[in-house]
């Protein structure tokens, strides 16, 4: 696996950090993340990321639920094994809208909260590297690519004058999956030793 | 700041002490990464012996069946379906505090929804034994489920409110759970980041996913949450909506109402809300986390609890009036002579539910006593033993006397074994209470630093400041801004 360069600040202030992204894009440095303690409504806009398209699949995984009820409903009661009860018809369809309701909550709930994983590669026992520990407490850590043209001393210099403290430079692992990315060490392989 | 202007004075802030984000992670965790404390042993063992206690007593009753209960021919639902509504109205405020109030932007669910949250999930576990071991032959209990069996294939009756309930709730649970394990995850983190011992990495490593705040995971994340709170609202009204369809549904005299869904409902929200005070009430003081659960959260939720009370009042009155208006003569028997009437065997009962639920929380109009730390524990355990009485209420006093005197019953009274098992579900809840108290955050430690510079202490003084500059003058500063 390549080994990849980034260059990481803190940012202790939203006011300072939003001029800063705005800055370091301008100057053409690429951001690789802005690793934060909460979400910061409108950085992602910021960063140039797209909205998440998250809702959409949650309204796939609803209808199929509800698809997935009715249909299977009127198979069982209408067709494969008739029973009269109280002499409501076999396909009596108000009495199965509570659970066509949630199924598709269900489904919506639980296809949404898989692919919200998948999507992000969270799961159990899953290690990421963050680049600085403090960035599930305080501090926005913004992490900024190097590439073979990335002068590294210009790069801080232009960091700390954006508002950034405690700049280093890091370097880590490519690949995401199984703590591949972002750890300082490979699970199955020899150690890289940070910068 | 441009906006202060429109952030209403009346709010107190919803994070007291000028705090800054180190210190709210500081503050939540410390009683994570603490030893506990003797009074949260204390708690915890009496918490498993109410378990043990439980656990025999269900031991009982799956052994010799449903007699052990003192259940009988007219009185086929006692206790155990009382405990059952009971407890599902408990798991609603959770789901209520962090869905709707999210979709309603309310900042001050923060400080409490997610304690809420778990109590709802705890509250629904002890919720779904009821029904379950209500069965008898509890090794059947499968045969609820929709499979392709060797009876048929029989299938389950789909147009029965008793297998509404069944997805009701396993999806209640399913959505809650995934809804608060969803929120913990950043929390996890942190907690995963200060960990010193091993095992607490370990431990908070595998329970956080990987999670590392990226800025593309809090977008995600963001959406996630608001998208389970659209579908949790109108499930968590469905829920006890779906659960009043069990009587509602029914040709039973006091249980065959049109109100039963909204009814049930505000009921829910009432009793979830007290038991979240008595929960939060105890947690702020043990823990010492006044500054995030403040008297202002204690005032709102006393609010909802006079509201909700009132709705619930209101249903009662209703459904007594319609009762006489509909000139239904088996309904109006059973309010008149099972109910209202107070030397008939459960009048008491009814007077109980009353007081408890209607009259009292009255007390919350005066702010003065909704800000009464003493009164307001006081009125959540009373409104509890009130909700509790109202489903006692609406299912033994309906049945214990049918369509047919002969067969009408002697006084329905528990026995030790269907006592002994709500105690055990007091046990579970406790002591799961306990666990989650020690090992997560009580709150939602980023959710807070997110409201930290609308809501907090400090924010709050600087905006008194340019509350008090004149309109002129701040308008011109915001030209310039």
């Amino acid at each position: 696996m390549a080994i990849k360069k980034f260059i990481t600040g803190n940012f202790y202030e939203e006011a300072v950090l939003f001029p800063a992204v705005k800055k370091v894009r301008r100057a053409g440095y690429k951001i690789h993340d802005v690793y934060t303690p909460f979400p910061i409504h409108g950085l992602d806009k910021e960063l140039g990321m797209k909205d998440t398209d998250l809702h959409i699949a949650g309204f796939i995984y609803g209808i199929t639920g509800t698809t997935t009820a009715i249909s299977f409903i009127t198979w069982a009661l209408a067709r494969d094994w008739q029973i009269n009860f109280g002499g409501k018809p076999f396909f009596s369809l108000p009495a199965w809208i509570p659970i066509m309701f949630e199924l598709t909550v269900l489904f919506s709930a639980v296809g949404m909260v898989l692919t919200f994983c998948w999507l992000c590669q969270l799961a159990p026992f899953v290690k990421k590297d963050h680049f600085n520990p403090r960035s599930t407490d305080d501090t926005f850590v913004m992490a900024v690519e190097c590439t073979d043209k990335t002068n590294e001393a210009e790069a801080i210099a232009f960091l700390k004058e954006a508002g950034a403290q405690d700049v280093q430079v890091q370097s880590r692992e490519t690949g995401w999956w199984f703590g591949r990315y972002d750890r300082e060490t490979v699970r199955f392989g020899k150690k890289v030793a940070a910068v | 700041m441009s906006l202060n202007r429109y952030e209403s004075q009346v709010r107190g802030p919803l994070v007291e002490g000028s705090k800054d984000y180190h210190q709210i992670t500081e503050d939540i965790c410390r009683p994570v990464e603490a030893t506990p404390s003797k009074l949260w042993w204390v708690g915890f063992i009496i918490s498993v012996g109410l378990l043990i206690f439980g656990i025999v007593s269900v031991t009982m009753e799956v052994m010799y069946g449903t007699g052990q209960w003192n259940l009988n021919k007219t009185i086929g639902w006692g206790w155990d379906i009382t405990n059952f509504v009971w407890w599902v109205g408990i798991g609603h405020a959770g789901t209520l505090i962090s869905a709707i109030l999210l979709l309603f932007r309310q900042g001050w669910r923060t400080g409490v929804n997610r304690a809420a949250e778990a109590m709802t999930i705890f509250a629904v576990m002890c919720a779904g034994q009821f029904p379950i071991w209500h069965m008898g032959r509890v090794w059947n209990a499968f045969f609820v489920m929709p499979y392709p069996n060797t009876r048929g294939p029989l299938w389950v009756n789909f147009n029965s409110p008793l297998l509404w309930d069944v997805f009701a709730i396993s999806t209640y649970f399913t959505v809650s759970l995934l809804f608060w394990y969803c929120g913990l995850l950043p929390d996890l983190a942190t907690l995963r980041d200060r960990a010193k011992l091993k095992w607490r990495k370990l431990f908070y490593g595998m329970a956080s996913f990987g999670w590392t705040g990226s800025t593309k995971h809090w977008q995600r994340h963001e959406a996630l949450s608001l998208v389970l709170a659209g579908l949790s609202t109108p499930l968590v009204l469905s829920v006890h909506t779906i659960v009043s369809f069990d009587f509602a549904t029914s040709v039973i005299p006091g249980w065959h109402t049109t109100i039963f869904p909204p009814y049930f409902v505000a009921g829910a929200v009432f009793s979830g809300f007290a038991m979240v005070q008595t929960l939060l009430l105890i947690t702020r003081k043990v823990l010492g986390l006044e500054e995030y659960i403040t008297m202002e959260h204690i005032d709102v939720m006393n609010k909802v609890i006079v509201l909700t009370g009132s709705i619930v009042g209101i249903a009662y009155l209703t459904e007594l009036f319609i009762a006489w208006y509909s000139h239904v003569e088996y309904e109006w028997f059973a309010f008149r002579e099972n109910r209202v009437n107070l030397s008939s065997p459960y009048g008491w009962s009814y007077y109980l539910m009353m007081g408890c639920n209607v009259l009292s929380p009255q007390i919350f109009w005066f702010k003065k006593m909704r800000r009464n730390l003493l009164v307001t524990f006081f009125m959540s355990i009373l409104v509890n033993i009130g909700m509790w009485f109202e489903r006692f209420v609406i299912i033994v006093t309906s049945i214990y006397r049918d369509y047919l005197p002969s067969s009408w019953s002697t006084y329905y009274t528990p026995t030790i074994w269907e006592i002994g098992f709500y105690m055990g579900t007091f046990g579970l809840f406790f002591t799961c209470y306990f666990l989650f108290s020690k090992f997560f955050p009580v709150i939602a430690i980023a959710e807070i630093k997110h409201i930290l510079k609308r809501s907090g202490d400090n924010f709050k003084e600087q905006m008194e400041k340019d509350e008090n500059e004149s309109l002129e003058a701040f308008e011109h500063a915001n030209a310039h801004h």
